[in-house]
Order: structure tokens, then C-alpha cells, then sequence
């Protein structure tokens, strides 16, 4: 298995490393087109600001690679919602792999809703979809840290409630997203890294 | 539903947790990264390391622990105990922190917040409050430990600090801390219901029912405690079970 995670300007990508490190997986942490091209699968982290980080992956072309990757792809958080057609964070064109859009959740709310931004902390997940959530029951929990969400479409193959349901996973051929954190959702986020590592 | 969080917090001096601990099933109760993993998989929502190391050697034996926790336990963590600048925050996160603490250095210099938040972003940052209600019936910020004494209101430094970038507020009622007599429910509501951000409660936990009542009447979005986890005076699974028979969402 050669599992890359793609390096660039947001964090979190030591998180992801060594959560596969505790489910006996290794993985490069690359920039390298070739040995982007050449992996197996494919994982997009990120914790950051949206506008930026598209920006650092034109620069770098990245931005094409992700898109016309052919072995499956998941991204993480911030990499799910690039994966999106755009995102109010900023109000940028993201990679345009889901049709969905990124919201903040700041518009959702009403003046007696008193529900915190960003979400911090674990919620449910539930309408599972794919292989992805393989023994994975509905309702499991899962760790959130985000102000943004991507609306509810066709591609949901998870959907959380927080001020209003939302897309907490997307999938589309090849590629998978997840608005939640696996690296640190204990052992449901250990299942879900085991499901997209054997797909 | 976002569930409310049960916070263990641990107690770090060189590497080793103190303050003692009653875990005869531990090899090592000293090792921060053994209990912090046997208080994940008795269902921690998350787990706060406060080092309160005085050496020189303190920011390399942290970054070490950070990594050997990041390694081994699957749930989020926080790091906090001196930490006072950029440096320091990218080196623990890079070895694998969620979340840091800072608590005096950001008083002395709140610019430091506002730069960890454009750098790394206001969900990794936690301000710690050490309070304390005086005879006025204000509560007031303290610094060092709870040793000195500032002139400023405890809401008017939480404010500062959202404003600033703060993403989390711990806060630590010095009245309550130790007593196991409950939470300081007043403060906690103010700071809960009054800011836009998630409220961690911290001190005075002692029974079951003290974090009924702070989630309920002090809104707080998180419980912290220590010495009741770590003597076994309260079991993580109890409580959790508890609190959702209370109609509390927590996570199961």
C-alpha cells in the first residue's frame, strides 16, 4: 500500500500520520506530483483558511493534480471543503470536485439560536453511504472543529445536524471527503481511516 | 446532536503526572500517556495536559510528550503550562497537540493570542482563567498559579481575548477548585451565555450531580476535573451514563 498524504500550507497533517501509524499504516507526506501520481490512495488534510490554501495549491498546480487524481482520494476538514465548488470562507472557487457549495454557519443561525461558532466537539453522523462507513453504526460520533459546511446535495453520503443538517461526508467516484476529524474521533475515526485504506 | 464534553485533566511535572494517582490496574500511573489512554478508551471526550515543569529542559521534555500522546491516544488533546510564545505553540502542535493553553504570558502580552490565532488558527487557542469572586462579589483574573492578583474583571479579560482570537475559554473558579462542593455556576453561565464561544468549567466537580447542574444551569459546554478521575471516585462510564439519563447529550 503506498499512501500518500499531500503536504501544503494547512495543519494538522502530523495528527493524520500517526493516527495511521496507530492502524499500521504508513504514509509520505509529499508535495511531489510524481509520487502523488504513483500512490495507491490519496489523503487531503487540512485545518486553515480556505482562500489561502487554494491559492498555495494553484501556485503549485497542485489544484489540477487533486482534481484529476484516479485512485481514491479522502479528504480531511478543510480538504473536504476545497474539494467543494466554492466556499464563502473569503468567497473562493474551490476544486469544484462536488457539486456542493461551503456555507458559514453564522447565516444559518437565528437570534435565539445560541449555538456556538465554530462547532468544537463530537456529534453524530448518521444516512451513512459507502463502503467508507463499513461497520461503522449509524449515529456513531465524531470530532468537529469547523464554522463552515457544505450544504446538503447529491453527493452526502453523511449528514450531521448543527443549527441545520449538513453534508458531514461527500463522495463522487473516486473521491471521498469528511467534515469530521478520523485522525481524533477514537475508535469510529480508526474504522473509518481502516475503510478508506481497503477500498 | 453536539454532546456536551467530560475533560480529564492531567498534571504534568518533567514528563510524569502528579498529584497522584489510584489506577492499580496501570503499570505505570506516573506515565501521563498510559492514563491518558486508559481515560480514552473509558469514553474522555477529550484530555487537557497542564505541565507545571520550572526547568530549562521543560519545552523539549513537552514536545516529546506531546508526540508520544499524539501517537498513542485517538481522541483531541490540549497542552498548556508556560507556554508564552509562536515558538512554542508551533512546536507542540507540529508534534501532534490540538489545542494549546496559555493563560499568564496572554495576559501580560494579548497580542500573543492574536498572533497564535492568524498563525494557527482560533480552534487550537484556549485562554485559561484562574478566577476568583472577591468580597465585592466580583470575580477577578489571577495569574501564576492562582498567585497574584490582577485588578481585572474575569468577563472583561475573556472578552478581550475572544475579540483577540481566543477560540475556547477554560475557566478555573478558584473558590471551587479542590472543594468538591460543584462548579462556580455563576461565572461559568456569564462567560457561556455572554460569549461566542465554547466554555470549559473547571473546579469544584465532585459529585455526579455538580455536572448536571453546570451543564444545565451553567451552561457550560465542557466539564474538566482531575483528582475525581484520577482517585476513581467518579468512573468515566458512570458518569457519562448518568448524565444522559439526566437528558444531557453525551457521547455514548
Amino acid at each position: 500500500m503506498n499512501l500518500v498524504i499531500i503536504k501544503y500550507n494547512a495543519g494538522n497533517i502530523q495528527s493524520v500520520l500517526y493516527a495511521l501509524d496507530r492502524i499500521g499504516a504508513s504514509a509520505v507526506v509529499t508535495d511531489d506530483v510524481s509520487l502523488i501520481h504513483q500512490a495507491d490512495k490519496v489523503i487531503f488534510p487540512g485545518v486553515g483558511e480556505a482562500s489561502s490554501a487554494m491559492r498555495y495549491l494553484k501556485e503549485r498546480g497542485l489544484d489540477a493534480v487533486i482534481k484529476n487524481l484516479r485512485q481514491p482520494v479522502l479528504g480531511i476538514c478543510l480538504g473536504m471543503q476545497l474539494m467543494c465548488r466554492f466556499s464563502e470562507e473569503n468567497n473562493v472557487d474551490c476544486l469544484g470536485i462536488f457539486d456542493e457549495d461551503v456555507q458559514y454557519f453564522a447565516k444559518a443561525g437565528s437570534a435565539d439560536n445560541k449555538l456556538k461558532i465554530p462547532q468544537i466537539g463530537w456529534n453524530n453522523i448518521y444516512d451513512l453511504k459507502t463502503s467508507l462507513f463499513n461497520n461503522v453504526p449509524d449515529g456513531s460520533y465524531t470530532y468537529f472543529v469547523h464554522s463552515y459546511y457544505a450544504s446538503p446535495g447529491a453527493h452526502t453520503i453523511a449528514t450531521t445536524d448543527y443549527i441545520l443538517p449538513y453534508s458531514s461526508a461527500l463522495h463522487k467516484d473516486n473521491f471521498y471527503g469528511v467534515q469530521f476529524h478520523p485522525e481524533k474521533s477514537a475508535d469510529t475515526g480508526e474504522q473509518i481511516l481502516r475503510n478508506f485504506i481497503t477500498l | 446532536m453536539l454532546t456536551k464534553r467530560i475533560i480529564p485533566c492531567l498534571d504534568i511535572k518533567d514528563g510524569r503526572t502528579v498529584k497522584g494517582t489510584n489506577f492499580v490496574n496501570l503499570r505505570d500511573a506516573g506515565d501521563p500517556v498510559e492514563l491518558g489512554a486508559l481515560y480514552a478508551r473509558q469514553g474522555a471526550d477529550e484530555l487537557v495536559f497542564l505541565d507545571i515543569t520550572a526547568t530549562v529542559e521543560k519545552r523539549k521534555t513537552l514536545s516529546e510528550l506531546a508526540n508520544r500522546i499524539s501517537h498513542h491516544i485517538n481522541i483531541p488533546f490540549t497542552v498548556g503550562g508556560g507556554i508564552g510564545s509562536v515558538q512554542d505553540v508551533n512546536i507542540l502542535l507540529e508534534n501532534g497537540a490540538d489545542k494549546i493553553s496559555v493563560n499568564t504570558a496572554a495576559y501580560k502580552n494579548p497580542r500573543l493570542i492574536n498572533d497564535l490565532a492568524k498563525e494557527f488558527g482560533s480552534q487550537c487557542v484556549v485562554l485559561a482563567i484562574d478566577t476568583r469572586k472577591e468580597e465585592d462579589g466580583e470575580w477577578y483574573v489571577y495569574l501564576n498559579g492562582g498567585r497574584t492578583k490582577t485588578a481585572t474583571k474575569c468577563t472583561d479579560w475573556a472578552r478581550q481575548a475572544v475579540d483577540l482570537g481566543a477560540g475556547e475559554i477554560l475557566l478555573t473558579s478558584m473558590n471551587h477548585d479542590g472543594t468538591k462542593q460543584g462548579f462556580a455556576l455563576d461565572i461559568t453561565c456569564t462567560l457561556s451565555t455572554g460569549l461566542p464561544v465554547p466554555v470549559i468549567a473547571s473546579g469544584g466537580g465532585g459529585t455526579m450531580e455538580h455536572f448536571v447542574t453546570v451543564f444545565n444551569e451553567g451552561k457550560a459546554d465542557a466539564a474538566l476535573a482531575a483528582s475525581i478521575f484520577h482517585f476513581k471516585e467518579i468512573a468515566i462510564p458512570h458518569l457519562k451514563e448518568y448524565l444522559s439519563s439526566q437528558s444531557i447529550a453525551v457521547r455514548l
